[in-house]
C-alpha cells in the first residue's frame, strides 16, 4: 500500500445550527477504493463536496495528492473528477456534444477533444447513442455519461456520490465493473453509498460515518469480524420460541431478535461456538429445530449494529 | 496540465472557456430545433397579435400607424427576455449539478457567467435581427437615416448586455430550476406596465407613474425617438422619458455596476 492520496483531518462543517460534519478523519492510500458509508444525512456529501474543493471546511484541512483543498484548490482540481448525486451533464446536448465541451473545457486542444470523447464512449459502451441528446437517455446511461466525463483528464482520485442510486441492478453491475476498470488503471476512488453490498464488492476499505464523524474503519472482513458471527435459527414449531429464546440468549449472551413467526437471529461472540454444542443444547430444551445455521455477519448488520446500536430488524 | 497561473494565461483561458460555453448555447439551440422555429413564429405572432388585433382599437399619440409605434414596444419586450433567458439557464445548471461540475474542474472561473451573457448576446441579436424582419414586412421603417437608427440598436444591446447579468444573479439566487421556471411568467406584467403597448396618458395617476418610470417605456421611448417612430415623448413628460437615451445608458451602468460583481461573488463562493 501507498501513502494516503486523500487525507482529512478534523473537517468540521455546520449550516447554521447544524453540524454537517465535527471532526471527520479521512485517510484513502492511493489506487485503493474507500467507500464512505453512512445514513441519511450522515454529512457524506458534505464532507465529498469538502475534498472536491466545492466547499470549505470551517475548521479542519484535507489534502489531495498533497495539495490543500482550500488553499491549493486549482492544483486540486487537476486531478479530481467528481461526479455527484445527481448526473450534473446538459441535458440538452448529446452524448458526444457533452464529453466535447467537458474536454475542452479541460483545455484539451478540440482535435483532441473531440477523440477523447469517442474513446470513452466506445469503451464505456455509449457509442450508439453518442449523438442523440442526453434528455432521451435511461438513468442508467445518463449515470455513466456523467461518469466518464470526469475521465476526460484521467483524473488521479474519483469522487463518486452514491454512483447508483436508483439504478436497476444490470446498470448498477456495469457502473460497478467501469470502477473496477478505473481502479486497474491506477485511479483511487472515493465512494459514498448506501447499498451496502456495492462496498462490500467494491470497496478495499470501509468508513462508517455518522453524525458527521468516522464510527469504524477497516475492510469490509475486519468490520464483519468486530460484530461476530450470526446463528440463524428456524424452528419446526413457533410455539417453542420461548425456549429457544432462553436457549440461545445463554448460550451468546445477548438478547436473539426474532426475525420471522418460527425464525431467530443471534450474534456470536467472538469466541467460537461448534455448531454441534449449538444444536445439542437446543435439542437438551427440547426445541426441535428445521434448520441452524451460522454464518459471517452481512455488511447490512453491521451497519445497522454500528450506526443505531440496534440489532438489525427484519 | 493546464495550471491557470500568470495572469495572461489565466485572461486566455477565460475567453477561450468563455467561447466554449458560447458554443455549448449554440450546440443546444442545433439539438432543439423546435427552439428556432418558436423563435421565428413569436415575433410574427406578437407582431399581427398587437399589430392588428390591439392596433385596432388604439390611438396613437400623434395620430401615426400603430405598428411603427408597436415595433420600438417589442424590441424593448425582446431585449428585456434577457433576464428570464439568462436566470433560466443558470437556475438549471445550478440545480442539475452542472454547475458543480464546472466548479470542480481547473476551468476559468469567470468563463462560467461571461459565457452566459455572451451567449445571451448573440441569442439576442438572432432575435432583434428576426424581429426586424417581421416588423419591415408589417410595415415599419426607421426613419431617421443610419446613425440614429444604429444607435437605438446599440442602445438596445447595451441594456441587454447589463440585463442579462441581472439573470445571471438571480438565477444563482434562486439556484432552482422548477422556481425559475415559475416565475418567467413574472416578466409579461412588468413589460405591460409601460408605453409598449399603449400610450400612458390614459392611465390613472399612480399607474402611469410606475409606467413612466419602467426602464421598458425608457427603452421603447429612445428607440421611438432614434427610429423617428411615433409617440416619442415630448411636452410634459417625466424625467426618464424626456431624456430617454441618457436614462438607458443609465441604467445599463447602474444595473452592471450593481450585478457583475454581486454574480462574480455568488458564483465564485464556497463553502455553502
Ligand atoms: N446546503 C445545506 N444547507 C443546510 N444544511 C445542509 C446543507 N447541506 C447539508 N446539510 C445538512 O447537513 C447534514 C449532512 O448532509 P449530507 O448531505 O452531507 O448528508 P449525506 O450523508 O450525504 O446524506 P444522504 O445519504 O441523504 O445523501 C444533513 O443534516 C443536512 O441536512
Ligand atoms: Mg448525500
Amino acid at each position: 500500500m501507498s501513502d494516503p492520496i486523500v487525507i482529512a483531518e478534523g473537517l468540521h462543517k455546520s449550516f447554521g445550527g447544524a453540524h454537517a460534519l465535527r471532526g471527520l478523519d479521512l485517510s484513502v492510500p492511493g489506487g485503493t477504493v474507500c467507500g464512505v458509508l453512512g445514513p441519511n444525512g450522515a454529512g457524506k456529501t458534505t464532507a465529498v463536496r469538502i475534498l472536491a474543493t466545492l466547499s470549505d471546511p470551517d475548521a479542519g484541512h484535507a489534502r489531495i495528492a498533497g495539495y490543500d483543498v482550500v488553499r491549493e484548490a486549482g492544483k486540486v482540481r487537476e486531478r479530481i473528477g467528481l461526479a455527484g448525486q445527481y448526473a450534473a451533464v446538459d441535458e440538452k446536448l448529446t452524448g458526444r456534444g457533452n464529453l466535447r465541451m467537458f474536454g475542452r473545457l479541460y483545455h484539451l486542444p478540440r482535435r483532441q477533444a473531440h477523440r477523447r470523447a469517442d474513446e470513452l464512449l466506445d469503451r464505456f459502451g455509449l457509442m450508439d447513442a453518442a449523438d442523440r441528446p442526453v434528455a432521451g437517455y435511461s438513468g442508467g446511461m445518463r449515470r455513466r455519461l456523467d461518469l466518464i466525463t470526469c475521465l476526460i483528464l484521467r483524473p488521479d482520485v474519483l469522487f463518486l456520490d452514491e454512483p447508483t442510486t436508483g439504478l436497476d441492478p444490470r446498470s448498477r453491475g456495469e457502473i460497478w465493473d467501469s470502477i473496477r476498470e478505473l481502479v486497474a488503471d491506477g485511479t483511487t476512488v472515493l465512494l459514498t453509498t448506501q447499498y451496502l453490498d456495492e462496498a462490500d464488492h467494491l470497496a478495499d476499505d470501509i468508513a462508517v460515518i455518522d453524525h458527521g464523524q468516522v464510527i469504524a474503519t477497516g475492510t469490509p472482513d475486519e468490520l464483519k469480524a468486530t460484530i461476530g458471527d450470526r446463528l440463524d435459527v428456524t424452528l419446526e414449531d413457533p410455539a417453542a420460541m420461548p425456549e429457544a429464546a432462553t436457549v440461545l440468549n445463554t448460550l451468546a449472551g445477548t438478547e436473539p431478535t426474532t426475525t420471522d413467526a418460527d425464525r431467530l437471529t443471534v450474534a456470536l461472540p467472538a469466541t467460537g461456538l461448534r455448531l454441534a454444542d449449538i444444536v445439542r443444547k437446543l435439542d437438551h430444551a427440547g426445541v426441535a429445530a428445521a434448520d441452524v445455521s451460522l454464518r459471517r455477519p452481512t455488511l447490512d448488520e453491521v451497519f445497522l449494529r454500528l450506526t443505531d446500536h440496534k440489532e438489525p430488524v427484519r | 496540465m493546464t495550471a491557470l497561473t500568470s495572469p495572461l494565461v489565466r485572461l486566455r483561458w477565460t475567453l477561450t472557456d468563455g467561447l466554449t460555453l458560447v458554443g455549448r448555447e449554440l450546440g443546444r439551440l442545433r439539438q432543439e430545433p423546435g427552439q428556432i422555429i418558436a423563435a421565428l413564429i413569436f415575433p410574427v405572432i406578437m407582431v399581427v397579435l398587437f399589430g392588428y388585433v390591439f392596433g385596432s382599437a388604439i390611438q396613437v399619440p400623434d395620430g401615426g400607424d400603430y405598428r411603427e409605434y408597436l415595433m420600438p414596444g417589442l424590441f424593448a419586450m425582446v431585449t428585456f427576455s434577457a433576464v428570464m433567458g439568462v436566470m433560466t439557464r443558470m437556475a438549471t445548471d445550478a440545480s442539475r449539478g452542472v454547475m458543480d461540475r464546472f466548479r470542480s474542474m481547473p476551468m476559468a472561473r469567470l468563463a462560467v457567467p461571461f459565457g452566459q451573457t455572451g451567449a445571451d448576446l448573440l441569442t439576442g441579436l438572432l432575435m432583434l435581427a428576426i424581429m426586424v424582419v417581421a416588423g419591415l414586412l408589417v410595415g415599419w421603417q426607421p426613419h431617421r437615416g443610419l446613425i440614429p437608427t444604429a444607435q437605438a440598436f446599440l442602445l438596445m444591446i447595451v441594456l441587454r448586455y447589463a440585463l442579462s447579468w441581472v439573470g445571471v444573479y438571480v438565477g444563482l439566487a434562486v439556484k432552482n430550476d422548477q422556481v425559475a421556471d415559475a416565475m418567467v411568467p413574472l416578466g409579461l406584467p412588468f413589460t405591460m406596465l409601460s408605453n409598449a403597448f399603449v400610450p400612458t396618458d390614459g392611465m390613472p395617476g399612480w399607474l402611469r407613474f410606475l409606467a413612466d418610470w419602467n426602464p421598458v417605456s425608457t427603452l421603447t421611448a429612445a428607440s421611438r425617438e432614434l427610429f423617428g417612430n411615433p409617440g416619442a415623448p415630448s411636452g410634459n413628460v417625466a424625467w426618464p422619458l424626456a431624456h430617454p437615451v441618457t436614462t438607458v445608458l443609465l441604467w445599463s451602468a447602474a444595473l452592471l455596476v450593481i450585478f457583475v460583481p454581486l454574480s462574480l461573488r455568488a458564483y465564485m463562493r464556497r463553502g455553502r
